[in-house]
Order: C-alpha cells, then sequence, then structure tokens
C-alpha cells in the first residue's frame, strides 16, 4: 500500500506537468513575481551595504557578536569541548532523572532543525558564488558561532517558562522579557515581539518557503521538470497532516530517519574524498588561496567573505535564537550545561558536514576555472562560477555527489526531502511559539498558524530560487538583529552562571554518575 | 540476614507465571520480593520538538499509570502470600535497570520470564533474558 501511494504521489505530478505545462508553468511565475515584489523592500532593507562599500552591515552584525562572544567567555568553544562531549553522553546525568529529555535528546533535535537544506544547497550556493574560499570563511563562521549558540541556549534554558502540567516553553521571546526585568533593563517586552515577528516570517521564510523550493528542485532534478505547485501541495498536505492533523507517525519516522541519512551522507562525502584523497591538499589550497584573493570570483576576497559567513549563519543559526527554542526542554538543573551542549551544534552542521559538501564540491571539479591563471570563470550574468553542467543550489551537490556514484543522486533526493521535512516540522514549532507569544495559546489560534504555514510551503515550491533565498535569509538574519541585542544586554547572567558552575566542576561538588 | 529476591514484572501474563514461581520460591527461602517494573528508555533515542516539550508531563503520566495499572494490582494480590514485597519503577535499558534495581536493594538473586508482550514500554523479556544472564551479579533464573 506504501509503495502505490509512493508511486501515486511520483506518477501524478508527471501526468499533470505533461498535460498543461504552459498554464502551469505561468502560475509559477505568477506566484514568483507577487512574492519577489511583495518582499523586495525587507530584503533590500537587511542587505543593504556599508556606505561606499559592498559589505551587508547584518553580516558584519553576526561576525562581531559572534567575536565578541568569543573573547567574552575566553574561547569557551574550545574550552568547554571535551566538557561539552561529556555531557551528552550522559556521563554527567542523574540515574533517578531516566527518563526525562536528556542532553543527547535535546541535542539531537535541535540539530534534526539545522542539518538540512543550509548544509547541502546552502553550501553550492556559497561555493557557487563565493568560489572555494567561501569554505574558509564558513568554517571560521561556524567556529565563532560556537560561543553565540552558547549564550543563547543557556538563556533559553534559564528564562524558559515552567508550566503546572509539566510542559515548558523557551526562547528568546522568555529570556527577553524575564531577563530584562531582572537586570532592571527597559524594552523587553518590545523587543521579545519584534522577535516573535521576525521568528514567524523566518519559520515561513528559510523554515520552509527555502526548504520546499530545494526539496522540489531535487525532485525535478531527478524525475524530469515539472511546475513547482504540484510538489508544494504534495508537501503541503503531509506537513498539514502531521502539525494538525497529529500524524505523529510521519514525524516520529523522519526523526529515526534523518539522523541515519546524516550519518549516510557523511560516509559518502568521506568515501568521495578518500578516494581523491591526491587532492585534499590541493583542495585545502583552494580554499586558503580562494579565502584571501577570490580566485577571480565576482567581489573578489569579499564576495568569499560574505557568502562563507552568509551560508554559515543560514545553516547552523548561531545568533538568530531558533536553537533557543529547541534546546529549552531539557531537564537539568544547570542551564549552562545546554549551552555547553548546543555549542556542538555548529561545529556538527557546520565545521563537519558543510565542510564535507564543500570539499566534495571542490575536488570533483564541479567548478570551472581557466586552465591558463587558474582563476575561476564567471558565467553570463558575472554573477556567479560557471559549473560544468550550469548547476546551482542543490543541483550542483547532487552533481558533485554522482560524479563518483550515479546512485547518490537517488539517496540525496531522498535525503534532501527528508531534510526539509524535518526542518519544516521544526521550525513550525520554532514558529509556532512565536505565534502563541504574541496571540495567546488556544485551538484555534494555533491552527490559523499552522494553515498559514502549508499556504507558504506551496508558494516556496513554486517560486524561483532567488526571492525565495533572499527572503529566506532576510528573515532569519532579522531574528538574529534582535536576539543579539538581547545576548549583549544579557550576557553577564551567563557568565555568572558559567563562573558558578565552572568552580563547583572543579571543587567536585558537580560530578560524574557513570 | 535478609534474603531479597528481585522479579521482573511487566503485567504479562508470562510475568504473571514468573511472579508466581517466585513467591514459592521466596516462600520456600523465607525470602522476600522485589517487584520491578522497567520502562524502557533510551536517553539516546530521537523526539520531535513537540515530544521534548511534553516529556516531563509524559512521564509523569507513565509512572503514574505503572504505579495503578501495573504495581497496585501486584502488592494486593500478595497481601495475603505470607511474602514480604517492596516494588521498583525505574526508566532505563531492561537488563541493565535490572542490574542496578538488585545492586541497590542488595538481592541474592533475580528471576524474569523469556517471553512477555510486546507493548513498547513493557518489553521486558526475549533478549532481555539473555543479556541479564550475562551481565547480572547475582544468580538469574529464567522462567520459561
Amino acid at each position: 500500500m506504501n509503495n502505490n501511494f509512493k508511486a501515486a504521489a511520483w506518477a501524478a505530478p508527471a501526468m499533470l506537468a505533461a498535460t498543461a505545462p504552459a498554464m502551469a508553468q505561468s502560475m509559477d511565475q505568477k506566484i514568483n513575481d507577487m512574492f519577489a515584489s511583495s518582499t523586495g523592500w525587507f530584503v533590500n532593507f537587511i542587505f543593504s551595504p556599508f556606505p561606499g562599500t559592498s559589505f551587508p552591515w547584518i553580516v558584519a552584525w553576526l561576525v562581531i557578536a559572534a567575536t565578541i562572544f568569543t573573547i567574552y567567555f575566553g574561547l569557551i568553544q574550545f574550552r568547554a569541548f571535551p566538557h561539552s562531549i561529556s555531557l551528552v553522553k550522559g556521563d554527567y546525568s542523574d540515574p533517578n532523572d531516566a527518563g526525562e529529555v536528556s542532553h543527547f535528546q535535546a541535542l539531537a533535535t535541535a540539530l534534526s532543525g539545522t542539518v538540512g537544506l543550509g548544509n547541502i544547497a546552502g553550501v553550492a550556493v556559497a561555493v557557487g558564488i563565493g568560489g572555494p574560499g567561501a569554505t574558509f570563511w564558513m568554517i571560521l563562521a561556524g567556529l565563532m558561532g560556537m560561543a553565540s549558540k552558547f549564550t543563547e541556549c543557556t538563556l533559553g534554558v534559564k528564562y524558559r517558562n515552567e508550566y503546572e502540567d509539566g510542559t515548558v516553553s523557551g526562547g528568546p521571546m522568555y529570556y527577553m522579557t524575564k531577563g530584562f526585568t531582572e537586570r532592571g533593563l527597559p524594552a523587553g517586552k518590545f523587543m521579545a515581539i519584534l522577535f516573535s515577528v521576525f521568528c514567524i516570517l523566518g519559520s515561513l521564510g528559510g523554515g520552509n518557503m527555502f526548504q520546499a523550493n530545494q526539496a522540489h528542485a531535487q525532485i525535478a532534478n531527478v524525475v524530469g521538470d515539472f511546475p513547482g505547485w504540484i510538489t508544494g501541495i504534495v508537501f503541503a498536505a503531509i506537513v498539514f497532516a502531521v502539525i494538525i492533523g497529529g500524524l505523529k507517525s510521519i514525524a516520529s519516522v523522519t526523526e529515526k530517519v534523518v539522523p541515519f541519512m546524516g550519518v549516510l551522507y557523511v560516509l559518502t562525502a568521506l568515501i568521495i574524498l578518500l578516494m581523491n584523497a591526491n587532492m585534499i591538499g590541493w583542495a585545502f589550497g583552494q580554499i586558503f588561496a580562494g579565502a584571501f584573493t577570490g580566485l577571480g570570483v565576482a567581489g573578489g576576497m569579499v564576495g568569499a567573505l560574505i557568502q562563507g559567513f552568509k551560508r554559515a549563519a543560514f545553516s547552523n543559526e548561531a545568533g538568530v535564537g531558533s536553537a533557543a527554542i529547541a534546546h529549552s526542554a531539557v531537564r537539568t538543573k544547570e542551564p549552562i550545561t545546554e549551552g555547553f551542549v548546543s555549542l556542538l551544534e555548529p561545529f556538527i552542521d557546520t565545521v563537519v558536514i558543510c565542510t564535507m559538501t564543500a570539499l566534495v564540491i571542490i575536488i570533483t571539479g564541479q567548478l570551472v576555472s581557466d586552465p591558463a591563471t587558474g582563476m575561476y570563470l564567471l558565467d553570463e550574468g558575472g554573477a556567479t562560477i560557471q559549473t560544468i553542467d550550469g548547476n546551482k543550489g542543490v543541483a550542483l551537490t547532487s552533481a558533485a555527489f554522482s560524479s563518483a556514484f550515479g546512485w547518490f543522486q537517488y539517496v540525496l533526493a531522498i535525503a534532501v526531502i527528508l531534510f526539509a521535512f524535518s526542518t519544516m516540522i521544526s521550525w513550525s514549532y520554532y514558529g509556532l511559539k512565536a505565534w502563541t507569544f504574541l496571540f495567546g495559546e488556544g485551538h484555534t489560534k494555533e491552527i490559523v498558524f499552522k494553515v498559514i504555514f502549508c499556504i507558504f510551503v506551496v508558494i516556496g515550491a513554486s517560486a524561483n530560487l532567488g526571492p525565495v533565498i533572499d527572503f529566506s535569509d532576510a528573515a532569519i538574519f532579522a531574528m538574529a538583529v534582535v536576539n543579539i541585542v538581547a545576548l549583549y544586554c544579557l550576557m553577564p547572567i551567563v557568565k555568572t552562571e558559567l563562573n558558578s558552575y565552572l568552580s563547583r566542576l572543579k571543587s567536585g561538588e558537580i560530578h560524574k554518575f557513570h | 540476614m535478609s534474603n531479597k529476591i528481585v522479579v521482573g514484572y511487566d503485567g504479562s501474563d508470562s510475568s504473571k507465571a514468573t511472579l508466581d514461581f517466585a513467591v514459592e520460591l521466596a516462600k520456600s527461602q523465607g525470602a522476600a520480593i522485589v517487584v520491578a517494573h522497567v520502562l524502557e528508555w533510551s536517553p539516546y533515542s530521537f523526539l520531535t520538538p513537540n515530544e521534548l516539550e511534553e516529556r516531563h508531563k509524559r512521564r509523569g503520566e507513565e509512572l503514574e499509570r505503572a504505579e495503578t495499572a501495573v504495581l497496585a494490582p501486584v502488592i494486593k494480590g500478595l497481601a495475603n502470600s505470607g511474602v514480604e514485597v517492596s516494588t521498583a519503577l525505574k526508566y532505563g535499558g531492561i537488563a541493565d535497570t535490572l542490574c542496578d534495581i538488585v545492586k541497590a536493594e542488595g538481592a541474592t538473586q533475580v528471576i524474569v520470564g523469556r517471553t512477555g508482550n510486546s507493548g513498547l514500554s513493557s518489553r521486558i523479556f526475549g533478549s532481555v533474558a539473555g543479556t541479564l544472564a550475562q551481565i547480572s551479579p547475582v544468580p538469574v533464573t529464567i522462567v520459561p
């Protein structure tokens, strides 16, 4: 029965596509135009460059924040790394708390919300525009972002709401209201509202439309081109069944298959790298050379840097505030422990997985360079690097992996769909938390948001990559604008927690159970 | 000196037979019985954000259900058996957790059944008996 359903799902779009291509394509075009024109002003504001330069202020904003947190907490991401691993392994968990949410589970759930298309498609976009050098800046941003994540997740747990029935709600909107009141700072409520608005937009953008868009691109890449709104409607129906119909089986299957897919993805990348072991040195050479010279990329070094930082932030969401929502359900007496655990997230997501993708794209020679000068050739628009088959986004990653293993494009197609789906489920939850913070909890109110969420799945699958990715980035970065201000205001609280915890760890008051 | 027997119990018919066996044994040896119910749980499983949010609440509900539906009837049923009965209720991997209970109670032996029902939280048997035989610090009796 299952197989029949799948077959039908694949066949239906193909048939529709064959019968009414012209009408369908123009419908995609209409949705795209409408979407691009209604979101352009917002995108332009978020990505406006510093006067007289091409450097967007928002990228500087994220990098400066990550640097400040890294310095303020004394390279916490490196100091606490071994302790973070112990915490995830459960060495410090009280056996009597078995049955509660463990550090591992909070991390795994947060990761399944972040590991996804950013790692597959986002990296391809970064390397396709910024060249191999973008990888260097991406890794750097990932390492620095660990400190941002540490700060926001500690606060997320510390100021979460625990209700009488035992459920919890946490996230930036709660530390903005409660934390600001505690420190006697003004405007906490205002910031929480602003954050919630952006969080809803982010959940509809990067957490939804970008996913639907790239999932459609991947399916079309495998089965042939067909109108995006068909994928959109199928996807929306499944998301609807899970978040409104409460069809837990789909969600729980996804939750189990996604980690498996993640491991399979990394293993395949490793095998491809090992098969080309002699080129790894060259690839890193390209990454370093490109990081500082650009190797002919549009915008040169700055172009590589912007792409690297942008895609890293989009992929690991450090400083954005979404992780603070995901991590806040853990059972711990020490909020700081969840901060430690969460700093592994950008490491796994960006430093490990994104780097794998980038290396595979570079090593398999997808980017076209001039053999005489070693400089990359740009395509007609002059904005992106030429690729062998003109691929971009997820199609570029797919081409890179399938050049080594032809069958991998099918695995990747399934992985992309599952990643997209799990990210959508996670972000529908983040968006819902922001929505209920604004409008209060209640069945009807929640349904309204969930229906809106499903509508955006269709829009995302229909629109072109350009406008979707711009809006997705803009909405997610807008969250970071508000969130990072709050993190600056509240970081002394995290420092107090950190010092207290570290001294108790040293004295043996906090000890291993296993 | 106290002589305690830990019995793995999940409410299934098979585990009831195991318990009957243990009660007879306890009578003949003048031992006390610890009825152990383990709710299968791994801290390394994957949950959705919604499940995380509700986990603490669900845990409370699961413990209460186990207490009232599984353990309370046993206590009641054995009230007049003349054997001293206590209970243990824990989350974890079943064989490991039974060992932990044995150690915590200072028990001298542990008795489990071989097949149980396949309810998720009460899959106490199957290969559990085999694993337990391998890792238990005290003699293990497996009741068919």
